[in-house]
């Protein structure tokens, strides 16, 4: 198999045929739906290839107590937003913000991904980090905290 | 006698980059001609030629090599106007390309056109650079932009025109020749006679069609007219606007400056003749030429030759993709309704991991949304793979394609 396809190892396949910690299209239109029910959501997309990821959280003492994801994406997109929401998930907000692209990448071997896959891989996170500042500069005083959070995603890729 | 395939086989020595290989040592199938195309060594040359041998400004100054870059340059105006049939090179207009256009349209006729209550009609498979205009424009001037349906075949619901029409209200109604996408060819001569029974303009956005096939502006009647240079073996960054002189002469410029101006006195301007009047500042003299070596190519191959390798491909295509177990194509399945553009998806596979894995085996395809959102959302799909073809493609690309697919099929187990 040539160099290219190797990303497709049987974990990512695994987690875009049966993504974690996900809501499908019509799974949000039910009443009991995760997304109806969140202290926050967030959305976003890129716009050279169309995926696109929300991600919902629940937020109680200062922790994700439970966080889903939704939306479309390519095989790398939908493994990574699953890697992602099993991190997070049951975490301090001082530790979800301090996730970073490599916690990703290298849990599902995709350390050497290509520059323009490299966005189909973070998408997710960038999302996780916009929720983050958003609940942060509702629910909290300290706006600069939020400020800062908003850069770090801003400059993810 | 040589077969038409054997012969436009022939063309692939005069592309210098179909010679290499790409992925370890792979022939390189380039399959997003819808995108861009490439280039042979015709084009390539005459740009070098012109760097080389004669790179001066035109228009103004009396000296040797000013002479030779003025006659080259307006000698493919006039290559132009021959190839897409326009009598009057004047209404002949560089641009960049269709995007650069259709907004030089929306601002220099648009601006002064438009008002408020006013309604442009496009369509729902458009490319984004005929729709994003169309709304600044219609923001800025309160006025409407209303979408000529699809139907699940592709094609256009003109009954949706004739309810927009109706209303007495369109001003404009503007449309591709050929979906990026689907590859449907518009039903354009329906179209044109019922604006032109209701007195209302038309725009005809030819990026996939120009290239393609033998395309007569002054049968087809429209008003504006719009190409790019770089999807016909031209370079990037050259397109063509032509407009019909009683509207173009009714409208203001696009951009001020040099060579656009007759006389400049502290605040007044009289302008320049057409089309010198919408070609402001030093145009894009080297790609200009090679635009024409361009047009030179083409003519000599024959636009109906490179129609009839491109229907033979498409319709090899077709049936190659339609035995591939969990390939859905969209769009006529009618070849002789369809450009050489196929759109698809394969199983519940990202088109984005569908292009990187036939990548690896050095098959250049497109995935995503095509710069055509709208249809996407219409297709209820967030992405499709696209191939698209022209005169160096064979078969034996296609053939490479389908046994690519085989490999996405294996690695996501389908």
């Amino acid at each position: 198999m040539s160099g290219n396809a190797d990303i497709y190892h049987e974990m990512i396949i695994d987690y875009s045929r049966h993504p974690t910690n996900y809501e499908t299209e019509d799974q949000r239109k039910l009443e009991d739906s995760f997304f109806k029910n969140t202290d926050v959501i967030f959305h976003d997309s890129n716009p050279l290839c169309g995926d696109s990821i929300d991600i919902g959280m629940k937020i109680d003492d200062n922790k994700v107590t439970d966080i889903k994801f939704s939306g479309k994406g390519c095989a790398i997109c939908m493994a990574c937003s699953s890697v992602l929401t099993e991190i997070a998930k049951g975490k301090s907000l001082d530790d979800v913000r301090k996730i970073e692209k490599n916690d990703i990448l290298s849990e599902l071997g995709l350390e050497q991904l290509q520059a323009v896959r490299i966005k189909c891989a973070l998408l997710s996170l960038k999302v996780l980090k916009s929720a983050l500042y958003t609940y942060l500069a509702k629910h909290l005083d300290d706006s600069q905290d939020a400020d800062k959070l908003k850069e770090d995603a801003a400059s993810l890729y | 006698m040589q077969s038409i395939q054997s012969s436009f086989e022939s063309l692939r020595k005069d592309f210098p980059i179909l010679q290499r290989t790409v992925r370890d040592n792979k022939r390189l199938v380039y399959l997003d001609n819808a995108s861009t195309t490439q280039k042979p060594n015709q084009v390539i040359d005459a740009i070098s030629d012109y760097y080389r041998n004669y790179n001066s400004n035109i228009h103004r100054a009396v000296y040797a090599l000013a002479e030779e870059a003025t006659e080259a340059y307006e000698k493919t105006r006039d290559k132009i106007a021959t190839f897409i049939n326009v009598k009057d090179r004047q209404e002949i207009i560089f641009v960049r390309g269709t995007t650069e256009a259709i907004n030089l349209i929306a601002y220099a006729w648009g601006r002064s056109n438009i008002k408020e209550g006013d309604i442009i009609v496009t369509t729902e498979y458009e490319h984004h650079s005929n729709i994003v205009p169309w709304q600044l424009l219609t923001q800025e001037k309160s006025a409407k932009l209303e979408y000529i349906g699809m139907d699940d075949n592709g094609e256009l619901i003109l009954d949706d025109l004739d309810k927009y029409l109706a209303t007495g209200k369109v001003k404009l109604v503007t449309f591709s020749l050929i979906s990026n996408v689907l590859g449907t060819i518009t039903d354009v001569t329906k179209i044109i006679e019922k604006c032109k029974a209701a007195g209302v303009l038309t725009l005809i956005d030819a990026a996939q069609a120009v290239p393609h096939m033998k395309v007569d502006v002054e049968k087809l009647g429209c008003d504006f007219f719009a190409f790019s240079g770089h999807k016909m073996l031209g370079p990037t960054g050259i397109g063509v606007l032509w407009v019909r002189k009683s509207v173009l002469e009714t409208m203001n410029p696009f951009h001020g400056g040099g060579d656009m101006i007759r006389e400049v006195h502290k605040y007044e301007t009289t302008w320049n003749d057409l089309p010198y009047k919408f070609e402001a500042g030093t145009p894009n003299i080297a790609d200009v030429i090679g635009f024409g070596a361009a047009i030179d190519y083409l003519t000599k191959i024959g636009m109906d030759n490179v129609r009839e390798h491109e229907i033979e491909l498409t319709k090899y295509a077709m049936e190659k993709l339609s035995a591939v177990k969990g390939i859905l194509i969209y769009g006529t399945k009618d070849i002789s309704k369809r450009g050489g553009v196929i759109s698809f998806n394969f199983a519940d596979v990202h088109p984005h991991d569908v292009a990187q894995i036939v990548d690896g085996e050095g098959i250049a395809v497109r995935s995503g949304h095509h710069c055509a959102q709208v249809l996407m959302e219409r297709l209820n799909v967030a992405a499709t793979s696209r191939v698209s073809f022209y005169i160096y493609n064979t078969k034996e690309d296609i053939d490479a394609l389908v046994t690519s697919l085989n490999k996405v099929a294996k690695v996501f187990k389908l």
